[in-house]
């Protein structure tokens, strides 16, 4: 080879890396750039519609101005915290034993793999199936089912939050070292009590972060609710009853031909942005912090 | 005592978590049972001949003839296209991100990358509807039609701007943050030594990416863009307000059309039958069985690269 075509050849490496450089960052600009358009938009959009009218008063009928989304907010709260109250204990249950009882079982395994299962459902599929198990079950002496209602939707949320749960729990649980286990045992604790009081409590931190992590999510969710919690443009609490709820709202509102409901849809989604930022900020300023420093 | 009922409510609660799923999969067969008996596998592929109008239909529920194939075609199309958009983009941030980033920059990208994965679907919809689809409709799309419009695929008859292209866009611009922090991560398994080697045989920083990590990566990022597939099949709000929801087969990418998540979160509430309802499950049914396998095949190709590795400090 010649010096003229080695020199060649080293000019086209050169320019060649110089391209996929620039396209490497001409790629993330792309990519930041609409998010944060994103971003901005809505909470432009959203800061200009918030008032406290929003946070106070319902739905007023189509065509008239003003009102809120207070029983939209009141109907999520209440669905968040059924939700939480049966995906939190199954989840972080299911997460113990994958972490303390079960490792490297077989049994273990197959949970697992489960719960990476059921982390995949489409959200949509999800209602469907607790459209069939409650909203309109083949048994029909069940308390709260047979209709839409407020509990199937807190169901339906709940179930969702458990793999998250599940698999936090597991992964903080298996960091907490062995021999906080053994000094617990040392002392003659019983094995539940070792568990609940040491290792859980050690590791609680992380597992308080799945826990959030897992509400963020499930509080933006909207396809599981049309069919289960169904919506309502009027106050209720009761879960026997459909409920309105802040994701299906802003679903409704934006696709209305009014503009004063379009309004009210941005102020929405901007209350649940700024929910949503916070419990992701939070989480990740407790994971920095290291999930086991009180350990040590 | 105490120490037996813990570890038995422990068994409990894990094993629920496989009850859920048995029961998800018993019922969605259950309530299907009607559609399949009444229209079988051709529920998939075939149209009916509408008794008024004799033209081909797919989707009548006032007269009880349902097929899937709409919603199907919908469901690949706004897929494909959202994955042809999303992976070199995400592919090139990973890059970017895990290779050539400066470090101070690496923590606010990758929290704001986690960010924008956890934006509900529906406030993604909602942008869309109000922002992206007007700016395709006035913009891109008379863009698209002139310059492309002879191959068929983007004849630009429809006025409203819903449709594929805009579906397949916001479905892009949802799946990527998960493509790239994924492939982000597999990128990150590669052991160091590889990269050094490349680098020590002289080759330029390209050079290094694509011989020590993309060669080593390639089966972890197949994985990750196949967990973004996973994630735009079953994706339903953002679709639902912008595909325009109409049960019919376009050959171009501007019309409108409808997904079989969409389809589902527009109609089930409002079933006028139980054939009808029937028909919906089964729909559901299938997006659930092709999800599992799709998000499985995914996991095991991801875990394939960093199984093993070492979770490294960021």
């Amino acid at each position: 080879m010649n010096e003229g075509a080695f020199e060649f050849r080293s000019k086209m490496r050169a320019l060649t890396d110089g391209a996929v450089t620039s396209l490497a960052i001409l790629a993330t600009v792309l990519v930041i750039v609409p998010l944060a358009v994103i971003f901005v938009h809505l909470v432009y959009k959203g800061a200009a519609s918030l008032n406290l009218a929003f946070f106070t008063q319902i739905p007023k009928p189509p065509g008239e101005m003003g009102g809120g989304m207070a029983n939209a907010i009141l109907g999520s709260a209440i669905l968040l915290a059924l939700a939480s109250a049966i995906g939190v204990p199954v989840g972080i249950g299911a997460g113990i034993f994958l972490a303390e009882f079960g490792r490297g079982s077989k049994l273990a395994n197959a949970i697992r793999f489960t719960a990476d299962v059921l982390n995949g459902v489409p959200s949509i599929v999800m209602g469907v199936a607790v459209y069939a198990l409650v909203v309109h079950p083949r048994i029909g002496f069940l308390p709260f089912t047979g209709h839409f209602s407020a509990f199937s939707g807190g169901v339906a949320l709940g179930i969702m939050m458990i793999p998250t749960v599940c698999r936090t729990t597991e992964e903080m649980l298996l960091m907490v070292p062995n021999a906080v286990r053994e000094a617990a045992l040392g002392l003659g604790v019983p094995n539940w009590r070792s568990v609940l009081s040491i290792t859980v409590r050690t590791a609680s931190p992380g597992i308080i972060t799945g826990c959030m992590l897992a509400f963020a999510r499930v509080a933006g969710e909207t396809a599981p609710l049309i069919f289960t919690a169904f919506g309502n443009a009027f106050w209720s609490s009761s879960l026997n009853r459909p409920i309105a709820a802040l994701p299906l709202q802003i679903y409704v509102y934006a696709l209305s031909p009014y503009d004063d409901w379009r309004r009210l849809a941005w102020a929405g989604a901007l209350v649940l942005i700024v929910l949503i930022v916070m419990a992701v900020s939070l989480v990740r300023y407790v994971t920095s912090r290291g999930v086991l420093k009180g350990a040590s | 005592m105490a120490d037996r009922g813990f570890h038995w409510l422990m068994v409990v609660c894990a094993l629920s978590i496989f009850g859920i799923v048995v029961l998800i999969a018993y019922e969605l067969v259950l309530r299907s049972q009607l559609s399949w008996h009444a229209f079988g596998l051709r529920f998939f592929y075939d149209s009916f001949i509408d008794p008024d109008t004799h033209q081909k239909s797919y989707w009548d529920p006032v007269n009880g003839h349902f097929s899937a194939v709409p919603f199907v075609y919908g469901t690949l199309v706004s897929s494909f296209l959202a994955l042809l958009l999303a992976v070199p983009l995400a592919i090139g941030v990973a890059i970017f991100l895990t290779e050539m980033c400066p470090k101070v920059l690496r923590g606010p990208l990758a929290f704001l990358t986690e960010l924008l994965a956890a934006i509900p679907s529906v406030i993604y919809g909602l942008w869309a509807v109000f922002v992206l689809v007007p700016l395709l409709r006035e913009q891109v799309n008379p863009l698209l039609a002139a310059g492309l419009g002879w191959t068929g695929f983007f004849d630009n008859s429809n006025p409203t701007g819903l449709g594929f292209v805009s579906s397949g866009v916001i479905l892009a611009i949802m799946i990527l943050p998960i493509i790239s922090s994924l492939t982000r991560e597999v990128i990150s398994a590669v052991p160091h030594s590889q990269r050094e080697a490349v680098l020590a045989l002289g080759a330029t920083r390209w050079e290094m990416i694509r011989m020590g990590v993309l060669r080593n990566a390639r089966i972890g990022i197949v994985g990750a863009i196949i967990l973004g597939l996973g994630r735009a099949l079953g994706e339903t709000m953002a679709v639902t307000m912008v595909i325009g929801n109409s049960p019919e087969i376009h050959r171009s990418l501007l019309a409108t059309g409808s997904s079989m998540a969409s389809v589902i979160a527009n109609e089930y509430a409002e079933a006028s039958s139980d054939l009808h309802l029937s028909a919906l499950t089964e729909i559901g049914l299938a997006l659930f069985l092709v999800t599992i396998i799709v998000n499985a095949c995914a996991q095991v190709l991801v875990w394939a690269v960093t199984r093993g590795a070492p979770a490294q400090a960021h």
